[in-house]
């Protein structure tokens, strides 16, 4: 009696999306400095009505898809939210809301229940409501736990989710101890990826290594301590990893992106990436985008791959890194991912971990619509 | 507290939902960004993690479903199965 890996780790030749990220809309109340969202998310609009996001849904489905994330930006700003979920539901996806928390009343959290809501995932930016509203540019600490609370009070599966960075790194204890207060079930620690608004905050989020590992060593042993209560995820940043993380399990292999205006995706920044392709479920099925889009082409496989990717034995573990990683850096997409100590541009990678080890006083720069469109 | 016994009454943990993978025609069990591929037994199993049934009964129907295999054999692979799940958090053993 066996259970074979989770499936974003199975040997599989042929590319199958299991997991649909639905951006629905890029609006956020919050400020957040490390926003994965586009810097010019606001040139953007949501694009696709009720209708839309269903068909999307169930052609995704019917191509392989077993899980949804419903994200953004806030997902809570889409009226039609329970619409969607009913919708994501009836077709048996496990559906993730992935939240601020805000805006949002207990009796729609109820109502969302009721809809077949799988699992909440809630932020929370730090342990303290001065440090939490910082990084977040909006007052929000109290009312994320609040959330947090209707969560469990309602039954529902709650996710807890802080993105870490040199301001919360040494904290960390404490945001476990908050996460178990809140009777989490699954907390991720997340350390963020420089890419969207992280990339220009990099000078004051990026941690030393020091920081980074006891921070590791402390999930390390609240996971054997909290073994089958709580889960408890540490993601490694790869700025102090020798190798570059799978990004995405592998360009167009295992997820689908549709984004706000409609555009699918292999992941949620490619088209960040000048010269790419990529096509609206507007206009064609996600199976066609899926089978034959120039985008999603562009970085399947091997072929694509510089030396010294192309004769590396972990080309099929990494799949070269991450394209939007490569290309932010290098301004070459098709470059080895700079996060890859083997990398040519790897010293790009260093010289940011030599500056985290000087001291520095660098102003955020908060997610806000008149930067966006600058 | 994850080692499952003979009268623990498991059932799932309000995180996991079994599906049925039309794609490629099994069982997973999915929860929140993961899913885990089950065989056949295994799925017969979580099927009955409800919370009504004894691990022993669970046992006895799993025996009776596949006669060829001896019950020791079964109960052992149930009781390693259900363990490796409770550690996971995916299974609750009923008296937490």
């Amino acid at each position: 009696m066996t259970e074979t890996p989770p499936p974003d780790m199975a040997v599989s030749e042929a590319p199958r999306p299991y997991t649909l990220v639905a951006e629905l809309t890029y609006r956020c109340p919050l400020r957040c400095v490390y926003c994965s969202n586009p810097l010019d998310f606001a040139r953007h609009g949501d694009g696709l009505g009720t209708a839309d996001w269903l068909r999307v849904f169930r052609e995704a489905e019917a191509l392989g898809v077993v899980q949804l994330n419903l994200t953004g930006g806030e997902p809570l700003l889409r009226a039609d939210l329970e619409t969607l979920v009913e919708g994501a539901r009836s077709l048996d996806l496990y559906t993730n809301l992935i939240t601020s928390g805000i805006p949002l009343t207990r009796e729609r959290l109820a109502e969302l229940k009721r809809r077949g809501l799988d699992n909440v995932q809630v932020s929370i930016q730090d342990v303290t409501a001065a440090a939490s509203d910082r990084i977040a540019g909006l007052r929000s600490f109290e009312r994320k736990l609040e959330v947090a609370r209707w969560v469990k009070d309602l039954g529902l599966p709650l996710t807890v989710n802080t993105v870490l960075h040199r301001e919360n790194l040494d904290r960390v204890g404490e945001v476990i101890a908050l996460a178990e207060s809140l009777a989490a079930d699954r907390l991720e620690l997340a350390n963020t990826q420089y890419l969207g608004w992280a990339l220009p905050n990099r000078a004051a989020l990026l941690p030393t290594r020091e920081q980074l590992e006891g921070a590791r060593a402390t999930a390390r042993a609240a996971r054997r301590r909290l073994q089958g209560r709580m889960e408890v995820l540490f993601v490694t940043p790869d700025y102090y990893a020798d190798f570059p993380k799978a990004c995405m399990d592998g360009w167009g292999r295992r997820f689908i992106v549709v984004a706000p205006d409609g555009l699918m995706l292999p992941c949620h920044a490619a088209h960040t990436i000048p010269g790419l392709v990529f096509d609206n479920v507007k206009d064609r099925s996600l199976e066609a985008i899926w089978q034959s889009s120039a985008g999603f082409g562009a970085f399947r496989g091997e072929a694509w791959m510089p030396e010294p990717c192309r004769s590396c034995d972990r080309r099929a573990q990494d799949f070269g890194g991450c394209r939007c990683q490569a290309f932010h850096l290098t301004g070459n997409a098709a470059a080895t991912d700079p996060a890859c100590s083997l990398a040519p541009d790897h010293g790009l990678i260093e010289t940011a971990r030599q500056g985290a080890l000087q001291p520095t006083s660098v102003a955020l720069e908060y997610r806000t619509a008149a930067r966006s469109r600058r | 507290m994850s080692a499952v016994s003979p009268d623990n009454r498991p059932r799932l943990a309000p995180k996991a939902r079994l599906r049925w993978d039309r794609k490629a025609a099994r069982y997973m069990l999915l929860y929140p960004e993961r899913g885990l591929v089950l065989n056949a037994t295994a799925a017969d199993v979580v099927q009955l993690c409800t919370g009504e049934h004894t691990v022993g009964v669970i046992v006895e129907r799993l025996t009776a479903k596949y006669a060829a295999q001896p019950r020791e054999a079964i109960e052992q692979e149930v009781l390693t199965f259900l363990t490796r799940m409770a550690e996971r958090g995916l299974i609750r053993n009923g008296d937490d």
